[in-house]
This record gives C-alpha cells, structure tokens and sequence, in this order.
C-alpha cells in the first residue's frame, strides 16, 4: 500500500507537470467537443487525432489521447439528454430517462448529475485500476469462449429479466436485435448473409446508424408533425442544478453504476455499452418506482453514465497490465502507444513507472478537470433547447445524417439510418422499448463466435459450459432469474384471469 | 365515449396493438427463417452460417405469436394516432433525398436543399430565413467537420 502511494507521488510528479496538465486538458476538451458532436464518437476521435500526438513525447501523448477518451464519454451524455440521440452506443441508455428529464425542464439537473456521476465513477474506478489492476487483469484472462459465451447470454437474460414491462416483448426485441446482427460476413465460414448484393453490408450493420435511427430519427418523425409541438424550453438559472432530493436519488445509482461499470469494463468486449446497459435494467429493478422510468428517473441517467465511466478505466486494466485491449477505442489506445515506443502489459509498470504513474494520476486530473469544464458548461448546452422546434429538427437531422455518414464515409450507413428510424417510429407507436435492439445489434457477432468457438473447443459437446465452473455459475444464474421471471409472469396471468373472469361475472 | 370494459372487451374481438405487432414480428420471422435455406444449416454440434439465424428467427417466431396471443386485451388499433403522417412522410422524403444526393451532389449542395424543403416546405418558414438559414448551416458543418476536424465530406459540381 505504502509503496502504491509512493509510485503514486510519483505519477502526480508527472502529471501536475505544466506541459502535461496542459496536454490533459487539450485532451479532455477535444474529448467533450467529439462527443457531444453526434456520430463522432471516442473511437473516430482517437483514430483521427492519433496522427497529431507523433511529434510529442510518449507520456504527454498518451494523456491527451486518453483525455480525449474519457472527454467524449461524457459529451455523448450531453447530445443524448438535450436531443435524444446518442453519440454512440454507450449513451443509449441516458437518451431514454435524460430526454425525458430534458422534457420535464430538468435538463441542466440531468446534465449535472451526469458530470457529477461520470467524475465520481470515473475517479473511484482509477483507484481499482491502481489497486486491483494485477488481480483483475489474471481474473479476466481465465474467459474463455464459452466463460465470454456465458456472459454475454447472460447479460440478454438480465436486460429481459429486468425490465419492468412485457418480459415476452423486451426479450422479442433483444432477439429482433440480435438477427439485426446477423447481417454481414459469417466470421467462422466467410458467408455472405442477408446482404443482397450490398457489399458494404459485408460488415453488417454498424451499431452508430441503428443507435442513431432507433432513437434520434425516430424521435423526430414522432414528434415533428404533432399539432402540439415540443415547448421550447426555456431554463432559469436555479433550474439548471439537481435539487437535494435529485442528489439523494443518484446517489445510490451512481455508487452502484461505478462498482459494476468498473468490474464489466474489465472483461472483453464493448463492455462500456453493455455496463450502460446492465446498469439501467439494475436500476429500475431495485427502485421503489419502477414506472418513473423512461419518463425522467435521475436513476435511469445516474446508474448508465456512471457505469460507463467506470468502464472507460476498467478497460485500461487488462491493456496495461496485460497488453490485451478489451475493445476497440483500447485496442486504438494500444496501437498509439506502440507507436510512442511503448509496449503495455506486465513489464509495463516496472520498466517505465513514471509512465504507468503518471497515466494513473492524470486520470485523476482529468477527471477533476472534466468536471470543472462541464459544470459550467451546462448552463450553455442547455440552451440549446431554447432553439424553435421546426429550427433544432432540421439542424438534429443534418448531425444525424452528418455524423452516420462520418463513421465509415458509407452512404449505405445514412439508408441504415433511415430504415431504423422508421422501425423505430412504428415500434414506438406499437409500445416497444427500443433499447434492446441496440444490444442486440451489439452482442450478436460476438455470441455467435462465442457459441461456434466453443462448439469446436468441445468437439460439439454443449457440455462445455457448464463443466468450466465461470460459465457454469453465469448460466445458471441467468436460467435461475428466467424461471423466477416465468413464476411473475403465471402469477401475473392467473391475477389477469382472475380479473377477467371477475368481470364476466359481473357483467352476467 | 365507451367504458373501459367495455373497449377491452371489444379490443378482445378486434385488431389489437399486440397482435398486430406479434403479427409482424412473427411475418418477419418466417421471413427470415426463408431467407436462411440459402445458407448450410450445419449441425447441432457444428453450427454452419444459417443455424444461428434461424435458432433466433424461430424465437422470434415464438415471441412474435406469444404476443399477438396474449395481447387480446390491449387497444385497438385505431387508437394509434398516426396524425403526424404527413410530417413524417416530408422528413423521411428529405432524409431519403440526402442520403441519395450526398455523394451525386457534394454534402453542401445536399444540405442545403433538404434543409431549405425542410423549412420552406414543411415548416413554411419565410424564404429568406429558411435560404440563410440552409446556406449557414450547410456551409458551417462542412467547415467544422470537413475543414477541421479532417472528416472527409463529399464535394460534388464544381467543387461544391
């Protein structure tokens, strides 16, 4: 512990340096300037950046690019509570109960506790990296295909068991998600699948175009044409802080957000989208008013933007002490510093401690200084809103359109767009949480390699998951909260027949 | 105006939201489970690339016919507003027009167009403001994204 907080000292030497405090707030303001750009998110800021930090030292770039990391994690929350459309994937969740908080006139409240909940996970979470980074990264490197196949079902069967509304048509969605994915290049037999002809689709659907369509387009073909357009909303200034009841209410779900983003981001894959995910379905089980969410629970924005906070320093554990990247924006983030001459991973930490250090302890200040810029920043965001409807919907659109196109220069992307926002629009009409899908979308490469690798892992025996005891506790697990799910669902039905039957007698 | 019973009632003889949206989810299933055969199916124990596809258009199918069966209790169809349709119709229109002139006409010339029918068309705002406002628009996206951010934006006639 002494020497932590010694090699600590150390990195706090490295990273309050003028030259390097400078370069983490470059970092941390272009970060929040990509994010709340939509479309442009962490990954696509990073990749483009990456060729501006050649010149400097490894230190200094590897700050800013990690400034621009945690930056546009939390300017995506901005475009997804004042707009409805997510930045990426990650911030999908906070469209649903931030809009709707941004609707209600409480967009500055939203936009504060999602820089308080990002700053809190966000710090807290840099001291489980510094602490439990060995631990944790061996922890993580013990899954599998069939521990990562586990998982990944599991974590479909939580979202389902979780919601608080039809578990049939939540888990329909999830699977209508999952098909979504389906569509592109078989990774095991390099089949075309559902791609007619449409060579870009050989990648399948890019999660940017169905987020952005699924809710930002959606939105504006819904509400658009309404008699009663969306009131401008004209915020006061002791409006745009939470109230003391809104703080007690994030409380809890920003702890909790931080502790599971923190131990999902550790684990492969886009772990900050399914934290985001997990995170809300968690918090809208232990509330004690389900039904506030998706019309403006502080929860619903509190628990995902902290989640996906944490994960954005859970991701940094395996790729510095292991030099596996959990993701893509890591794997980005491991390529610049192999560029910069410097190889992650366990020799790391002891051949170049003031680099490790100094990259610990300037995730604190850039956190700190992520939250000093944004505070005051929302006051001028949430302006935004004051924009004339029939102005801010066409500028929305032209983002959407922009930011889509932006990803992959596919104009393919802008047609995905557009047909996920008339799904989107005919879902929203027909009761159905969208949300799913986006996870769907998601998890599905990843599923399907999971199953398939471990199908050939087994020589085809499906016993495979349950004889390895992480992917055995995982699915019973996940079987154990569908079979409870199955008992509210009968009790349910024999409550609506009860009712049903109440009422034909007395109507005879 | 009818009772609450008796509209459930009557939803129960009726088109109900559930059953028609199980309807098509269960549609787009059989869909999907037909677009499948052109894959190998493989077996159980090595899954080729139409086994996962159609393990989830069959749940799909199964969910799709669990909610048009339970959903004989829910509203009817009628009682979704489709007021907005028109509006809906001109964005879409719009958006298809971006997305079909972005690379044919450069990304300024399309903005420009599909923000001016926007406002001039849909929105029936004065021709100056929505012209000032299109140009404005088109022309300071491409600048921040094109110019300095590096994202490549399509140019199309004369540069435009």
């Amino acid at each position: 512990m002494l020497e932590t907080l010694h090699n600590l000292a150390v990195g706090f030497s490295v990273a309050l340096s003028p030259s390097v405090l400078l370069y983490a707030f470059v970092g941390c303001v272009i970060g929040t300037l990509v994010g709340v750009l939509p479309g442009v998110g962490p990954l696509a800021g990073i990749s483009l950046l990456l060729p501006a930090t050649f010149g400097m030292d490894a230190t200094r770039a590897i700050v800013m690019l990690a400034g621009i990391y945690y930056g546009a994690m939390y300017g995506g929350s901005t475009t997804s509570i004042l707009m409805r459309i997510p930045g990426e994937a990650a911030s999908v969740m906070t469209c649903i109960d931030g809009y709707a908080m941004a609707r209600k006139g409480r967009a500055g409240a939203a936009l504060a506790i999602a820089a308080v909940g990002s700053y809190v996970a966000g710090t807290v979470s840099v001291v489980g990296l510094m602490l439990l980074a060995p631990p944790l990264a061996a922890f993580a490197l013990r899954f599998g295909p069939p521990e990562y196949f586990a998982l990944l079902l599991f974590g479909l069967l939580v979202l389902a068991y979780m919601s608080a509304g039809s578990m049939v048509k939540s888990l329909a969605m999830a699977v209508l998600g999952l098909l979504l994915g389906m569509v592109g290049i078989d990774q095991m037999s390099g089949y075309f699948r559902f791609a007619y002809g449409v060579v870009e689709l050989g990648d399948g659907l890019g999660v940017v175009p169905v987020a952005v369509g699924l809710f930002g387009l959606a939105e504006i073909l819904a509400t658009a044409g309404q008699a009663v357009q969306p009131k401008v909303i004209e915020p006061k200034l002791r409006e745009l802080l939470p109230s003391r009841a809104e703080w007690r209410e994030a409380a809890g779900p920003i702890g909790r957000g931080t502790v599971l983003g923190f131990l999902v981001g550790i684990i492969p894959g886009s772990a900050h989208i399914i934290s985001s995910f997990v995170s809300y379905a968690l918090e809208k089980k232990l509330s004690r008013r389900p039904q506030e969410f998706g019309h403006g629970a502080v929860a619903g924005v509190a628990g995902p933007e902290s989640a996906n906070n944490a994960a954005t320093s859970g991701a940094f554990v395996p790729m510095l002490a292991l030099g596996v990247p959990s993701g893509p924006i890591p794997a980005v983030m491991l390529a610049a510093m192999m560029v910069h001459g410097v190889s992650p991973g366990p020799l790391l930490i002891r051949q170049q401690p003031e680099l490790f250090w100094g990259f610990v302890a300037s995730m604190y200040v850039g956190n700190l200084v992520l939250l000093i810029l944004n505070l005051p920043l929302v006051g001028i965001f949430v302006n935004l809103l004051r924009v004339p409807y029939p102005y801010l919907y066409p500028a929305i659109l032209t983002f959407s359109i922009l930011g889509v196109y932006a990803v992959n220069g596919s104009v393919v992307d802008v047609w995905i767009m557009l047909g996920m926002g008339v799904l989107g629009y005919v879902l929203r009409k027909l009761s159905f949480e969208t949300a799913p899908i986006v996870l769907g979308v998601v998890l599905a490469p990843m599923i399907e390699l999971a199953l398939r690798q471990s199908l050939a892992m087994s020589d085809g025996h499906y016993g495979i998951f349950f004889q390895r005891p992480i992917a055995a506790t995982l699915l019973v697990v996940g079987l154990g909260m569908m079979l409870l799910s199955l008992r509210t669902f009968i009790r349910r039905g024999l409550d609506w027949r009860a009712r049903m039957a109440l009422a034909e007698k007395g109507e005879s | 105006m009818p009772s609450a019973s008796s509209g459930s009632h009557k939803a129960g003889r009726t088109l109900t939201v559930d059953r028609v949206a199980g309807g098509g989810l269960a549609v787009f299933a059989v869909f999907v489970l037909w677009q499948s055969r052109a894959l190998p199916l493989g077996s159980l124990a090595n899954p080729g690339p139409a086994y996962m596809p159609m393990a989830l258009a069959t749940l799909l199918l199964a969910a799709g016919l669990a909610i048009a069966i339970l959903g004989r209790d829910t509203p009817g169809v009628g009682s979704l507003g489709f007021g907005e349709w028109r509006h809906a119709v001109a964005i879409f229109g719009a958006c298809a027009f971006a997305a079909l002139g972005l690379e044919r006409l450069g990304y300024r010339l399309t903005i420009f167009l599909a923000l001016l029918f926007l406002l001039g068309v849909v929105e029936r705002k004065r021709p100056v403001v929505g012209v000032v406002f299109a140009v404005g628009f088109a022309a300071g996206t491409y600048f921040l994204f094109d110019t300095l951010l590096r994202v490549q934006l399509p140019r199309g006639p004369f540069g435009l």
